[in-house]
């Protein structure tokens, strides 16, 4: 029995070691030597000889560079300019730069034609365009043309296809061969072959293209937008769907399709696949072969069962329960699916191969969305599962930015169109990609104001700056009183006792002439006086003076303590992006008179800081004076008490976030309220001490006098008209007010830092 | 064996006679395993050099003149030209590259052959130092395959990296024959310096039909967006000189041009330009009178004046980089080393792996045409910016440009990026310098959202024992309108919960779940029962929080959804004594951190504590049982870079007749180890990312002179 097993025992070390030193590659290396893998591996060899090796180009030849050319620089130019047009053309030979220098970037929308019919879709953009701040009536001093011909569906096989393009086209006199034109369109070519022609000559004209394939894009010179429908809001537009970001992904469904399956043609290459996917788990792809007239004549054994499933799953509640969508190709490259899926949150997975995805200059898509390959759609559902949780939550929130940013309403896609042309006049002012990528997005950072992204109030956080530690406090005057008034020395005295005020800058907007310099009160830090005018809007313009990213606005009659400033301050440098004040009005919907309202009495809300006295970052000067069209500040103009409710409206649109109240002492303004005023309506809420107590929205029947409710009933309309232009109400409301962190509590008052903030 | 000794094992103390027989089998076979062992040991010392293909040790000794000899005949195929329509999607063979777990495409390199014509002519020099250095970098990457059946990608080891040294036509051949070129699909070509006299085409005239070509110096005509790379023309000078980093801030010059091969009339604007601005701007040419043996090109001059180049590029703020016969400049690379802010005039000129790098942030660009107006427009520049971007400039030459291996590596990972965009490097990866990537934070919440009131928040209470004030607990908390379930984790292990019918009946779900160990980290564990984003994590004796507090606390997290909001306040503070941080519990006018005994925060948090806490932190705790409310303020601080938001005044949270000092205990030895902790957990996050603030959240109406049930939050800080 012994020798058996010894027996058995040798034989099995032999034949183990037979294995061992005969067997297999993979044995050895896997099983024992594995950390000699990488020296068996065959490698680029080290060779004896690799330090005598040649350069590639020896110094010289590199620092010269070839000959000198013999062609000038300027021939080339030229001789670029007959080379490289229609397919190859680029802003250097196909765009006059010198139409944009006189006047800036100004943008000419031809006019309508009688008896030219034009489709919804393009008049929402045209009114777009004119609505936008760089529209200019004079064709002389335009830099882009945009032509009042409806470009936009050019399947000839479509009612709104208009004729004669050509023809119409040659009788413009601005045309110039499509020089500096801009043409839009959203559906090119048709049944079968769908290619990008246009069917007109666009010459040297720009397209704005939807469906844009990569092959036929003309890069940095076109510009791809997205396909939306008829629809489509023209301003404001509907917010996106996410709600809740919770990781990991809480949704129903991973991955959803639902859509037409292409039996024949172009498309239906990776339409005909989608059903394989289907997992009928956490995996919907849903196709039907129901589509145009004769699809029973192409059908295939699938489609009854598959119409049938179709039909038991709701898109839109696919959407709203799924992590992932697919958006495959259509006919053509783009599909509205692709907006839909940005909307509700849902990660696009691109299934379009060549497609030049919308605004791709300047989006970086693979933050938002998966660019899936085609040939490769049996890959995407362990693709999409081994995408990490983080990057799900990050995507998501990416869907949502890039909506609202760019997407939402026509007046953004449009916007945005003119925006990347205008950045690409002068590309050492124009935005990074960073920029455009980030909250708030590329549409509401001006880069004429800077191009350091320290300098806006965003991206403290992001590139790890933090703002200014002074502020400079900015002070309307608007009394007639010759000299200065008692409030104004105090206010003047306060501010200036704060450790964090750099300097003063007064605004004078009386006709008179501001007292001479003698007689203002000597404080530490230095005081600049402005000339203004009497605008009210002339408060927000982005004075040089202001040097500090802080600004604290004032009015003249504000009666504000040296420790209030302080507190205020240090809050607002954690909430640089925000409007942070003392005084507060709060709005409400008025489902009775179905309109805005605001009330400044006492109430659990706010979502509107009177900039009677406020911190805000400087940034909100320029994008008040610039963004805005002239039109919204004439009207803030002409209504009284109008600039801070917009300024308040604008700062939420840019930020979604509502202002910051803190802690005021009960006195804000003092008893002036029957000040001789210069110009109409410059104070600002009424006083503290002549609020009636609350009775929650009730239009105001005050006991002042009319001009009070003047005011208050302007200030309505304000509000009303505001929210038009916007195209919905950006303002927040928020239930909180920030206060010291021993404010009010029973502790020796020696320890508190603000004690004067508890002084009734 | 195994069965064997478990036999005997069983017989056990019977066998006992028969031990010395047995001992000497096992004797012998050990014996024989060790002396086995020993032998295949000291021979796999030696095998793979004698055993394994012999021809990889030989290789290791090989020179670059022994490689073998490829015979083209004059006949033989020659590619297409470059297909100008190629994309991804057309050209290139994704199904090599199929699904793998790692994300990452696999390179074959060929192995170095040296091609002659009929005649025996040389068709170009074998292989330069500079393309050497590129394969053996891929070789030593991740990317490297050996493998040619497993490759994705494939890259001739034919050097084209300049085409003044190639014979066009026979290096096409040469493409032509390699073993998987079929029409040079998935094939990358390296070139920095392409065309020739005398219109000097931007881009490589080796036909190459489909190959990829990693080129220096495209155009926006002959580049093929997302299909080619554009790549930066080597400096060898990168390599030679070593320019210690400079510190941003201003320097002598503003403007500098060190080009020797300027077309004239670049040349004359450039001069115009320092006539009207005088000695900011320092246009400098080669020198003529130099003595024999100093190298030219390591000199600059100035009419008599001699500056060392590339020294000189850090005297100026900013450096022309004009383009000359090519449109691609090595002196991008000496200009970006010297930390000068490159001013790219060039038009039409793609710079290099401009599909990743913004560079925007890191150069000028300037149209042709302007170059007059240069001045202004650099004079426009704010002086916080330039600082970055020389900051910027530098950290791109020393991750991209600095030697062939970072041109190589950035090259195939662009690649790599395309064929698996979902697990892509971010625009962050590659452009934030190390010192941005350090000192910025990106949330994870970053979108501005309120969430809606209607979702409402999950109470989480940790509990042991303490049934009685547990089910007070239970009981208040369920008063709070927007409470919407409770979660109660039963971290005893020694006992059962009380039965289901001792529960308080509350009008909301209430779920037990028990954990395995008795775990400070069970309370931020994300159970799939906390269904909505907010979480109230609440201590089985906080008692004295009021309804309308709870809900006051809610509502503010709702504002502020990505921060923890929280009732008892505490504070860091640097000890100056003792040099290190301290934890401060006393009644102070700052805040940074809010104890989680009564905290609100987003759920996600409890997904980063469980499975991204950094370092041992979670242990520690649990190892501790102290701490993790410390632990969870560090976290979400140094995630979202924002201070805690503490609300409603101090009060007593456990009962009526405490002290209004709350907390676990007072006793010193609680206070030091809690010190410890933020010590222990400062160096592990390796920076102090609690911020300190001085204000807390009340109700907008907070004690103000109102009447009280006009509030919508009367009852606040009452105790």
């Amino acid at each position: 029995m012994q020798t058996r097993k010894k027996c058995i025992f040798l034989t099995f070390l032999a034949s183990w070691l037979l294995l061992f030193f005969f067997g297999g590659d993979q044995l050895r290396r896997f099983a024992f030597f594995s950390s000699r893998k990488a020296e068996s591996r065959r490698n680029w060899p080290r060779w004896t000889d690799q330090s005598l090796l040649q350069s590639f180009a020896d110094p010289e030849e590199l620092q010269r560079d070839g000959d000198p050319s013999p062609l000038s620089p300027r021939q080339r130019r030229a001789a670029w300019l007959s080379v490289h047009r229609r397919g190859r053309c680029r802003m250097e030979t196909c765009f006059d730069f010198s139409r944009c220098e006189r006047h800036g970037f100004k943008v000419f929308t031809y006019p309508q034609e009688r008896g030219q019919p034009v489709s919804e879709t393009y008049s929402k953009i045209l009114s777009s365009i004119e609505r936008s701040r760089y529209h200019t009536p004079n064709p002389a001093e335009a830099c882009l043309f945009v032509l009042s011909i409806d470009t936009l569906d050019r399947d000839h096989l479509s009612g709104q296809y208009v004729r004669d393009v050509d023809e119409k086209i040659r009788g413009f006199p601005l045309w110039n061969g499509g020089r500096n034109h801009l043409i839009f369109n959203l559906y090119s070519g048709t049944w079968p072959s769908y290619t990008g022609e246009l069917g007109f000559d666009t010459g040297q004209a720009m397209l704005a293209k939807a469906s844009f394939d990569s092959q036929s894009f003309r890069p940095g010179f076109d510009i791809s937008i997205p396909l939306f429908s008829k629809e489509h809001p023209q301003r404001g537009g509907d917010r996106g769907w996410l709600q809740q970001g919770s990781v990991p992904p809480s949704k129903k469904y991973l991955l959803v399709f639902k859509g037409k399956r292409y039996l024949t043609g172009i498309g239906s290459g990776t339409r005909n696949a989608l059903h394989h996917i289907h997992n009928g788990k956490d995996i919907v792809s849903l196709t039907t072969c129901k589509h145009g007239k004769d699809w029973e004549k192409h059908k295939d054994t699938r489609c009854d069962q598959d119409n049938v499933d179709y039909e038991r799953f709701d898109y839109q509640e696919l959407l709203h329960n799924s992590t992932f969508c697919i958006v495959p190709r259509g006919r053509r490259l783009g599909s509205f699916r692709f907006l839909e899926a940005l909307q509700a949150a849902c990660i696009p997975v691109l299934l379009s191969d060549g497609w030049e995805l919308p605004f791709a200059e300047v989006i970086d898509w693979g933050r938002a969305a998966v660019v899936g390959s085609e040939r490769l759609l049996l890959q995407i559902p362990s693709a999409v599962r081994c995408i990490h949780p983080e990057r799900v939550l990050a995507f998501q929130q990416q869907t949502q930015f890039l909506w609202d940013a760019y997407f939402s309403s026509v007046d953004k896609i449009v916007h945005t169109t003119l925006e990347i042309i205008k950045d690409r006049l002068s590309p050492h002012r124009s935005r990074s990609r960073f920029l455009w990528n980030s909250l708030p997005g590329g549409l509401l950072v001006l880069p004429g104001f800077s191009t350091h992204l320290g300098d806006f109030p965003f991206y403290y956080l992001q590139q790890g700056y933090s703002p200014s530690e002074k502020f400079t406090a900015f002070i309307r005057v608007v009394s007639q009183a010759g000299s200065l008034s008692q409030p104004i020395l105090r206010l003047i005295q306060a501010v200036s006792g704060s450790q964090f005020c750099a300097q003063i800058v007064v605004l004078w907007s009386c006709e008179k002439p501001p007292p001479p310099s003698g007689t203002w009160p000597q404080s530490s830090v230095p005081l600049t006086i402005i000339q203004g005018s009497r605008k009210l809007s002339q408060r927000f313009f982005p004075f040089e003076a202001i040097q500090t990213d802080a600004v604290l606005s004032l009015d003249e009659d504000t009666s504000l303590s040296t420790s209030e400033v302080d507190f205020a301050f240090l809050v607002w440098r954690s909430f640089p992006e925000r409007i942070v004040g003392f005084s507060t009005l709060s709005h409400f919907w008025d489902p009775e008179q179905g309109r805005w309202g605001y009330t400044s009495k006492w109430t659990n809300e706010l979502s509107i800081v009177l900039t009677a006295a406020a911190f805000y970052h400087r940034y909100y000067h320029s994008l008040f004076t610039e963004y805005l069209p002239a039109g919204l500040r004439e009207l803030v103009d002409g209504l009284a008490a109008c600039e801070d409710i917009l300024m308040n409206v604008l700062v939420a649109a840019v930020t979604k976030l509502p202002p910051i109240k803190v802690t005021q002492r009960k006195q804000h303004k003092e008893g002036v309220a029957q000040q001789e005023e210069c110009g109409d309506g410059a104070a600002g809420t009424p006083p503290p001490g002549q609020r009636s107590p609350p009775a929650p929205r009730s239009v105001p029947a005050e006991a002042r006098g009319t001009a009070g409710s003047r005011r208050f009933s302007q200030r309505q309309d304000c509000l009303n008209q505001l929210a038009d232009w916007f195209g919905y109400m950006p303002l927040v409301s928020s239930q909180l007010r920030l206060d010291p962190v021993l404010f009010k509590d029973q502790v020796s008052v020696l320890r508190k830092k603000y004690p004067s903030l508890e002084k009734p | 064996i195994m069965c064997a000794s478990a036999k005997y094992n069983t017989r056990g103390p019977a066998l006992i006679p028969r031990m010395k027989t047995k001992h000497r089998i096992y004797y012998i076979t050990l014996f024989s395993i060790v002396l086995l062992g020993l032998i295949a040991t000291g021979m796999f010392q030696f095998w793979p050099h004698s055993i394994e293909s012999s021809s990889d040790w030989t290789v290791e000794k090989r020179s670059v003149h022994d490689v073998p000899v490829v015979k083209l005949p004059a006949d033989s195929p020659i590619p297409e030209r470059g297909d100008l329509s190629c994309r991804m999607h057309t050209c290139f063979d994704v199904y090599r590259c199929g699904f793998n777990p790692k994300n990452k495409i696999k390179v074959y390199i060929y192995s170095l052959k040296k091609y002659v014509d009929e005649y025996g002519t040389l068709v170009s020099n074998t292989i330069s130092r500079e393309y050497n250095e590129l394969l053996t970098a891929i070789s030593d990457s991740e990317f490297y395959t050996d493998d040619v059946n497993r490759a994705c990608l494939f890259v001739p080891s034919i050097d084209v990296l300049n085409q003044n040294a190639l014979r066009i036509k026979e290096t096409a051949q040469a493409l032509a024959q390699l073993s998987r070129w079929d029409r040079g699909t998935n094939h990358l070509l390296f070139n920095m310096l392409p065309g020739g006299p005398p219109d000097y085409n931007t881009a490589l005239d080796v036909p190459r039909d489909r190959a990829l070509l990693a080129g220096g110096g495209f155009s926006t005509w002959t580049y093929r967006q997302g299909y080619d790379v554009s790549i930066p023309v080597y400096s060898p000078l990168s390599g030679e000189v070593d320019l210690p980093e400079r510190g941003p801030g201003s320097r002598r010059y503003f403007i500098l041009s060190s080009q020797m091969a300027l077309h004239p009339e670049y040349r004359l604007e450039l001069e115009a330009l320092q006539a009207e601005n005088g000695e900011s701007v320092l246009v400098l040419d080669k020198c003529t009178n130099l003595s024999d043996g100093v190298p030219a090109v390591r000199k600059r001059c100035y009419k008599n004046q001699v500056f060392d180049y590339p020294q000189v590029l850090q005297e100026s703020t900013f450096c022309v980089v004009l383009r000359g016969a090519r449109l691609g400049q090595a002196v991008l690379s000496d200009v970006l080393q010297a930390g000068c802010v490159p001013v790219i005039i060039a038009d039409s000129y793609i710079l290099p792996f401009s599909e990743v790098l913004d560079w925007k942030r890191a150069s000028v660009v300037i149209p042709e045409e302007k170059m007059p107006e240069m001045y202004s427009i650099l004079q426009s520049i704010p002086q916080r910016q330039i600082e970055e971007m020389q900051r910027q400039a530098r950290w791109f030459w020393e991750a991209y440009f600095r030697s062939m291996k970072a041109i190589a590596l950035a090259t195939l990972q662009i690649i790599n990026d395309r064929i698996y965009p979902y697990a892509a490097i971010s625009y962050e990866e590659w452009n934030d310098p190390p010192a941005v990537k350090w000192s910025s934070v990106s949330n994870p919440l970053f979108l501005p959202l309120i969430p809606p009131q209607s979702q409402g928040f999950t109470a989480v209470v940790l509990t042991y024992d303490r049934v009685e004030s547990l089910f007070r607990v239970i009981t208040e908390v369920s008063k709070v309108p927007s409470l919407s379930k409770l979660l109660v984790v039963w971290n005893n292990q020694n006992k059962n919960p009380p039965e289901d019918s001792l529960w308080p009946k509350i009008r909301v779900p209430l779920k037990v779940v028990r954990t395995a160990e008795n775990k400070l980290s069970n309370r931020f564990f994300p159970y799939d029962e906390i269904e909505t984003e907010a979480v109230l994590a609440i201590d089985d004796d906080i008692i004295m929080l009021t309804s309308d507090e709870l809900q006051f606390g809610y509502e503010v997290w709702r504002e502020f959804p990505d921060r923890l909001v929280g009732y008892p306040g505490r504070l860091h503070l640097w000890d100056h004594e003792m040099n290190k941080w301290k934890y401060e519990s006393e009644w102070t006018n700052e805040v940074s951190m809010v104890l989680t005994g009564a905290a609100f925060y987003h759920k996600y948090f409890n997904y980063l504590y469980t499975y991204k806490m950094p370092g041992d932190i979670k242990n520690w705790v649990d190892a501790h049982m102290n701490c993790e409310d410390i632990a969870m303020n560090f976290l979400v601080a140094n995630v979202t870079g924002k201070s805690v938001i503490k609300v409603t005044p101090r009060k007593k949270f456990k009962c009526p007749e405490c002290t209004a000092i709350d907390g676990l205990s007072l006793d010193q030895t609680h206070m030091v180890e809690r010190s410890e902790c933020i010590n222990k957990f400062a160096s592990v996050f390796g920076t102090m990312p609690l911020k300190v603030v001085e204000h807390r959240a009340d109700p907008v109406l907070y004690k103000d002179d109102f009447p009280e049930k006009l509030k919508s939050f009367p009852n606040i800080g009452s105790l």
